[in-house]
């Protein structure tokens, strides 16, 4: 099991690895390739019509003239030991870990990212809560009772929440519980730490407009896994020695049929920790979502490199757990 | 064509081709049990059962129905535009009353009978046009981006799922890197980096051009890795061996004897695809970095509403409406196909 774990960790560790390479060619050298010079890269960073000793000056504290390996040796190099970066008047310090340094406000990209990681987190463990408890609950109890009137309702709802894009649903929450019954206005993002009540109360629209499109999905998706397990024969085995129903459901039925939700779940979240763009812009929430559109609309090379590898973490992160929970729970999982 | 490939065997693997079980066939006896005694009993081949399974399913009909309706708004969109003289991208600021800070006379958005679902704010044009408009835009995309990405996945999927070893362990390797990728934070940054022109292409070919590689390009590994599992099991059933027995060599074994046994997955996943592509790109347009004005699209019509939606939710339920009309439509048709074509299901 031990080394199983270990393993599991240094293949994601590689898959990190892997992602940043890619990533960093991708914003890096694919522009490159489209024909945009060293010196149109560094233009950026500095006034218009700039000297070309000015542009050499930038190339050359940028690192932007060594080629690109090297670049993304010192990029891998500052994650772990921080990095120097002389620009402007004084040379300035980034901090372990060193996501890199934005060239256009002459910040560290981390403490600024971390910062609104909360934001997000916030967001996204809600939302996947209420949609987790809601989307199952709902799912097994349709599948018990296939063609009931319970059944056809909530499929019926699910199958229009998943047809529903949540930048409408979120605009139509606003528009009824802001705006024409301000139960719910002045919506900002505070601290958990500061005030819970008011924590929740901020982020109940944004939880609820983004848990219906994910819950309606959990239920379509618990519903044909339950029906799948509870035809198969141990079901009937169990029912045969006289358990109870309810474990037959729970003990058997759910257990088997939650396997596949897991892994979903756990690649929906992760996806979700790097940022949920469109919820975030819909409800004007400064997460890491907003900070990602920011930073791609200024073309600030190194945030969108950080934000992208923050994101790409989170998912690896989520697999990860996922694939160890596995390993704990399912005896079927080979260690070898 | 890979199946030119083996030249010697191409005659008998066609006729392998034809007597090759498909995946279903394995089933037969409830097909059977399922006629009447009473008409003469005749083989039925699996895309009869499905058609016969589908038609009895209301609701997939009817999205059926809608999705060819909407498949021929979007292609006439043009020829109606020009037939009825509709410009999208018309101007009626005699509409908009200034006092009110542009937006127009009238409730419900300016409904009138000139305009059924009223003009928009600032600008006065007419929405029903601009829905229309938007209508041919959001289904390229979609199509297209649901070509790419099936196109890849499923030869990639097949190809890792026949040869097993190396080969499956690259592709599978490569399917976990793109997994890990957070999707729309890259289609974000490659449609914005490359919105000034590429391809030698400006403007909106460029801008759908974009979008369906975006959109395509990084969500191959979900069909991949469905078709890689069905390959898995169908690798070792009797008329793969049968045909390699007979001298048949890889790529017309994968075309030739595998493909056919995989149209029933690929084309319900390509109908459930659909539909998350046109919410992708209409998510992108929302954020402004796809479809961009002046031509009208779902979501950049989502994306200006949303800055009214206190004064007047009717610019965001029209395209909105749209988007789900459409979505839904697609979802059904995808569902009905699900259950028609699967075997276990009645």
């Amino acid at each position: 099991m031990f080394a199983y774990i270990i393993r599991r960790i240094l293949a994601a560790a590689v898959l990190l690895l892997v992602v940043s390479a890619v990533t960093f060619a991708i914003f890096f050298l694919l522009p490159r390739l489209a024909g945009e010079t060293v010196d149109q890269l560094a233009t950026q960073y500095i006034g218009k019509n700039p000297s070309p000793d000015a542009i050499a000056a930038v190339k050359k504290n940028l690192g932007l003239d060594q080629p690109l390996y090297t670049q993304y040796w010192n990029f891998l190099k500052g994650l772990v030991s921080g990095a120097e970066y002389k620009f402007g008047p004084e040379p300035a310090t980034c901090h372990v870990p060193c996501f890199g340094y934005s060239f256009k406000n002459h910040l560290e990209v981390w403490p600024e990212l971390s910062k609104r990681i909360p934001v997000t987190l916030s967001l996204a463990i809600g939302a996947a809560t209420l949609w987790l408890v809601s989307g199952v609950a709902t799912g097994v109890v349709s599948a018990l009772r296939p063609r009931s009137i319970f059944d056809r309702i909530s499929m019926g709802i699910a199958l229009a929440g998943v047809s529903l894009p949540v930048f409408f649903t979120g605009a139509l929450l606003l528009t009824v519980f802001s705006y024409e019954w301000p139960i719910l206005d002045n919506l900002q993002y505070v601290n958990f730490t500061d005030d819970p009540l008011m924590w929740a109360r901020n982020l109940i629209l944004p939880w609820i407009s983004l848990a219906f499109l994910y819950s309606a999905l959990y239920a379509r998706l618990t519903r044909a896994g339950m029906l799948e397990t509870m035809s198969e024969d141990y079901i009937r085995t169990a029912r045969a020695k006289g358990l109870a129903e309810r474990k037959v459901v729970t003990r058997h039925g759910l257990r088997a049929a939650l396997t596949p939700i897991v892994t979903i779940f756990g690649m929906d979240l992760g996806l979700l920790l790097g940022g949920a763009l469109i919820t975030e812009q819909v409800f004007s929430l400064q997460g890491v979502g907003q900070f990602a559109v920011q930073a791609i609309s200024d073309n600030d090379l190194p945030k969108i490199l950080g934000t992208t590898l923050l994101a790409a973490f989170f998912i690896v992160l989520c697999n990860l757990v996922v694939d160890l929970l596995y390993a704990a729970v399912d005896p079927r999982v080979r260690l070898s | 064509m890979p199946g030119t490939r083996g030249p010697a065997t191409v005659g008998e693997g066609t006729e392998l081709t034809m007597t090759a079980p498909i995946k279903t066939a394995g089933n037969a006896p409830e097909a059977d049990a399922a006629a009447s005694p009473a008409k003469k009993i005749e083989g039925r081949s699996l895309g009869r059962i499905a058609w016969t399974r589908f038609k009895r399913d209301k609701a997939a009909v009817a999205g059926g129905v809608v999705v060819i309706l909407l498949i021929l708004l979007a292609v006439l969109a043009k020829p109606i535009e020009s037939a009825f003289g509709l410009d999208p991208d018309a101007l009626n600021q005699d509409l908009l009353d200034a006092d009110l800070g542009g937006l127009p006379f009238g409730d419900w958005g300016g409904m009138s009978w000139d305009h059924p679902l009223g003009v928009d704010p600032l600008q006065g044009r007419d929405l029903l046009t601009r829905v229309i408009e938007g209508s041919w835009v959001s289904l390229l995309v979609a199509f297209g981006a649901t070509v790419l990405s099936n196109t890849i996945g499923t030869v990639l999927g097949i190809m890792a799922g026949y040869y097993g070893g190396w080969v499956d362990t690259l592709i599978s390797r490569v399917m976990d890197v793109f997994l890990a990728f957070p999707l729309l934070l890259f289609a974000i940054a490659i449609s914005t980096s490359l919105q000034g022109g590429a391809f030698g292409l400006h403007g909106l070919p460029l801008h759908i051009m974009v979008l369906i590689f975006v959109i395509g390009f990084f969500n191959w590994p979900y069909m991949g890795r469905i078709v890689r599992g069905q390959t898995l099991s169908l690798r070792e059933r009797e008329f793969v061996y049968a045909a390699r027995s007979l001298g048949a060599r890889g790529p017309f074994i994968l075309f030739k004897e595998l493909l056919p046994n995989l149209v029933g997955p690929i084309l319900v996943y390509s109908t459930l695809l659909i539909p998350t592509n046109i919410l992708f790109e209409a998510g992108l347009s929302f954020l402004g970095v796809g479809i961009q004005p002046p031509q009208a699209s779902w979501g950049g019509m989502l994306q200006d509403a949303i800055r009214y939606y206190q004064v007047d939710p009717q610019y965001m339920v029209v395209p909105g409406v749209a988007i789900f009309v459409t979505v839904l439509a697609f979802n059904l048709l995808g569902d009905g196909l699900r259950d028609a074509l699967d075997p276990k299901s009645n």
